[in-house]
């Protein structure tokens, strides 16, 4: 022990700077290094070279639901997969009878549009991206999914599900993305009561199955029941996606602002796969008007 | 630094690769909350046990790798395993010849300075912690510290890491 001592003391002396030294170091480039993070995107080359890293240990923390997930397929019977395979052409058969609809309406509505002078802004194109990993702190509603800028995966993209508005991607690496959740404290979107129109912002609340929408007067005419879906504005969700169904209004007489809750359309803690809609740039295709701003995160 | 002197690298590398991935292991909600700081108790055996090899600058390395693996803010976790890394160095003589309790109680000790430091950033960058929850991981992890120790004692015993 004396011996190991010894030649510790004398190592510890030999290296450059001392540790209160390279932790003062290391400490004011944590903090710059957050700064930069927090309030502008330089960093997100760094960030997306370094997920490469770590992207071994995120698979082998996926593997096993991955093999649960594979076995299950696996193991499917004959009889389950005929039936599933029925069940499934059923609903496409719906799906393609209500979609007949759907063309003929978007035809419509596109004609309506141009005569009106107005931008279409109908996404094109949806990337599908399986869920990896989700943030374990219990504030912080984070998802990775998947894909990423090699798949054609940008900062701002809206990020959806069957049921509705799921989030945004935050942070993208070469074979994975970040996605921020509506729940997400920090997360505001903007939308509107889909029965008359009445615009507000939806917050997060930390909750998976609560949002909050704060800011709409007392008065305002919103119900329990109310379905919100997204404006358009902001210019980072398309418009007229389901997002959320209010849950409750308590009007508040003492204060200025009702408080109004709300719960997902999706249930943000039960997804498996979301869709990554593209975006056609808004207004970019009729030349006129003011540009679309550049996405700035909502943060 | 004379690097032909140092073998079994592989070994405190593999040991924090395994940390971050327990780190990031999806667990039921209940759990979640219980969830010990891998990263944190690994750092401080090593830089108890090697100070002159894992210090400030390898916590603070790993600390960004955790921070890349779990999308937090580049550097949050960086500066907490600095400061870790730290505080352990420069108690790691005393920290050696402590009994096992007692050395798991100056450890509690150390990582909730650890949780301190992320929960400030966290509240700078607009996540106020809700409640006290927390202060349960450090306790927790204290629990597992004498485990953690005796694996990591063996393994560097075994494998030789110098």
């Amino acid at each position: 022990m004396p011996k190991l001592k010894q030649t510790e003391t004398k190592t510890i002396f030999m290296r450059g700077p001392s540790a209160g030294m390279r932790v003062l170091l290391f400490g004011l480039l944590s903090v710059i290094l957050m700064t930069v993070d927090h309030r502008y995107i330089h960093l997100e080359r760094t960030r997306g070279a370094l997920s490469l890293v770590v992207l071994p240990l995120q698979q082998v923390v996926n593997a096993p639901s991955a093999l649960v997930r594979w076995l299950a397929d696996v193991l499917m019977t004959r009889e389950e997969l005929r039936r599933e395979n029925s069940r499934l052409r059923q609903r496409n058969f719906l799906t393609t009878a209500q979609l007949q609809k759907l063309t003929v309406l978007e035809a419509e509505n596109r004609r309506l549009r141009t005569l009106l002078d107005s931008a279409a802004t109908i996404p094109q194109r949806a990337i599908i991206a399986e869920l990896i990993n989700v943030d374990d702190d219990p504030y912080r509603h984070r998802i990775l999914v998947g894909k990423g800028t090699s798949h054609g995966v940008r900062v701002g993209q809206p990020v959806l599900d069957a049921n509705g508005v799921v989030g945004q991607i935050m942070h993208v690496g070469p074979l994975t993305a970040t996605a921020v959740l509506i729940t997400d404290p920090s997360h505001a979107l903007p939308v509107q009561v889909d029965r008359n129109g009445l615009r507000g912002l939806l917050v997060g609340s930390g909750r998976y199955d609560r949002l909050q929408l704060p800011h709409v007067p007392n008065n305002a005419d919103v119900q329990v029941g109310d379905l919100l879906i997204t404006s358009g504005l902001g210019g980072r969700f398309p418009r007229g996606y389901p997002v959320a169904r209010v849950v409750s209004v308590e009007p508040d007489p003492g204060q200025p602002f009702a408080r109004i809750a709300a719960q997902p359309t999706t249930e943000l803690d039960r997804i498996r796969e979301v869709l990554l809609l593209i975006n056609e740039p808004l207004l970019a295709h009729d030349g006129e008007g003011p540009v679309a701003a550049p996405p700035e995160p909502d943060e | 630094m004379s690097v032909h002197r140092h073998h079994g690298g592989w070994v405190i590398a593999t040991s924090f690769a395994v940390a971050i991935t327990l780190a990031l292991a999806p667990m039921p909600e209940w759990a979640d909350r219980l969830r010990p700081q891998w990263v944190a108790l690994v750092l401080i055996y090593w830089a108890m046990a090697l100070p002159e090899r894992v210090g400030v600058g390898v916590g603070w390395l790993v600390g960004i790798l955790l921070d890349v693996a779990r999308g937090t803010l580049l550097g949050q976790h960086g500066l907490a395993l600095a400061v870790l890394a730290f505080v352990t160095h420069k108690s790691h003589m005393r920290l050696r010849v402590l009994p096992l309790w007692q050395q798991a109680l100056t450890v509690l000790l150390f990582l909730l300075v650890y949780q301190l430091v992320i929960q400030w950033i966290n509240g700078v960058s607009g996540y106020p912690p809700h409640d006290l929850w927390y202060l349960v991981p450090p306790f927790s992890s204290t629990l597992l510290w004498p485990w953690v120790f005796v694996v990591l004692r063996d393994l560097r015993r075994r494998l030789t890491v110098v």
